[in-house]
């Protein structure tokens, strides 16, 4: 089963919950944990897995042969991206705009596009304890994560539970990430601006068709707006944190809270049963 | 020659339009005959990325050999270079006076985009 923590605000509490959910259920089963925020991946701070392998993923980009081009143009009245343009005698391609869907490729009538990579960024495995997990880091200077994030997924347990954390936000590298999960938690604040954006959140999560919940952190701050909003809209709250200093000094040294806090551990508990209720919806 | 200039009209008193990538359309301008052709940009209105390319290319097929506009930004210029096409910047006017102040060499000639990408 794969649960994803997405958001739509970002700062709400993700890695928090995805981190000390997978550590808490790892007492007593093998779980993987995938830090799909590949733009600036932190899970790993607070699980310190020992690394035990790493790769370099790619995308395949086209490379024009000269010799064989004929001019026809059809490589970039194909190319969805524009990556890719025949203009007067030259062949000019634009790696950074490449999705590498290999379209232009297989359009290209004398086969004079072949294949070579663009490095994406490197995909990294670890473990600690009973956690298994990946995560992935975007080259410096790569602007298109979703790759990366594919690569990432790759890792998700078989048959036992993965933890996915997702970038913030509801943009394409959210989307890529919490395509085929199980069950989506949305993570926000009790503020208005945590509420326009989980507002978002909720939209993207049903268009994308995955049963979802919303956890609150720093629960006891703020407004009754999310909650009430939730209700209205039948999404279950199923984990709420109050806001608590220590928990942000724990946070703060790259601690897991619900080590350093075992009163915390309360909270989380339940969830799992919660989130199979919601499936059983 | 042939130039063509980013505008939101289809004669000769329409305005200028700043953005190349983006503009509504393309007055292709013949110097030598004094003729123009209106080359519709609204395909490239809505793309999400590579706007000035696209409108690099339609502006090369046009046969047109310099292009003046308000603004350029990184891939168009480079598309428009990869072809030598030249570059000319003006604030405003319509056609016929932007053509008038092309023959006159009163426009100044890009040397490199002058905007970012998506601005």
């Amino acid at each position: 089963m794969k649960i994803t923590l997405a958001s739509g605000k970002g700062g709400t509490g993700k890695t928090t919950i995805a981190t000390n959910l997978a550590y808490l259920l790892s007492k007593d089963k093998e779980i993987t944990l995938l830090d799909c925020d590949v733009e600036e991946p932190n899970a790993h701070i607070f699980i310190k897995p020992t690394w035990t392998d790493s790769y370099t993923t790619y995308l395949p980009i086209p490379k024009v042969d000269m010799d064989k081009c004929i001019h026809c143009g059809i490589c970039g009245d194909s190319c969805q991206f524009s990556a890719i343009a025949n203009i007067g005698d030259k062949v000019l391609t634009y790696p950074e705009l490449c999705h590498g869907c290999g379209l232009c490729m297989m359009a290209c009538p004398t086969g004079a596009i072949t294949e070579q990579n663009r490095e994406i960024g490197t995909v990294e495995l670890g473990h600690s304890g009973n956690i298994k997990m990946a995560h992935g880091k975007l080259r410096i200077g790569e602007a298109m994560s979703p790759p990366l994030i594919n690569a990432v997924k790759k890792h998700a347990s078989e048959d036992g539970i993965t933890i996915i954390d997702a970038p913030p936000g509801t943009s394409c590298p959210v989307i890529a990430t919490i395509q085929e999960s199980d069950f989506i938690i949305l993570v926000t604040e009790p503020t208005p601006f945590g509420l326009n954006d989980l507002k978002l959140a909720v939209g993207m999560v049903r268009e994308i068709g995955v049963p979802m919940a919303v956890a609150i952190n720093r629960s006891d701050l703020g407004d009754n707006a999310v909650k009430e909003y939730c209700e209205e809209e039948g999404i279950t709250v199923i984990l709420e944190i109050p806001n608590l200093r220590k928990a942000a000094q724990n946070y703060s040294k790259g601690h897991l809270i619900v080590k350093e806090m075992p009163e915390l551990e309360k909270h989380f508990s339940g969830i799992m049963a919660s989130i199979e209720k919601e499936l059983s919806k | 020659m042939k130039i063509a200039i980013s505008t939101s009209g289809t004669t000769l008193d329409a305005e200028l339009d700043k953005r190349f990538g983006r503009a509504e359309k393309f007055i292709i301008y013949d110097l030598d005959a004094d003729t123009f052709e209106v080359i519709d940009n609204a395909q490239n209105l809505n793309l999400s990325q590579g706007a000035g390319i696209q409108a690099g290319k339609t502006v090369a097929n046009s046969g047109a050999k310099a292009v003046i506009t308000g603004h350029v930004g990184p891939k168009a210029y480079s598309t428009l270079g990869a072809v030598d096409i030249d570059i000319y910047f003006a604030e405003s006017g319509t056609i016929q006076s932007l053509v008038d102040d092309f023959k006159a060499n009163k426009l100044t000639k890009a040397t490199g985009p002058d905007k970012d990408g998506h601005w």
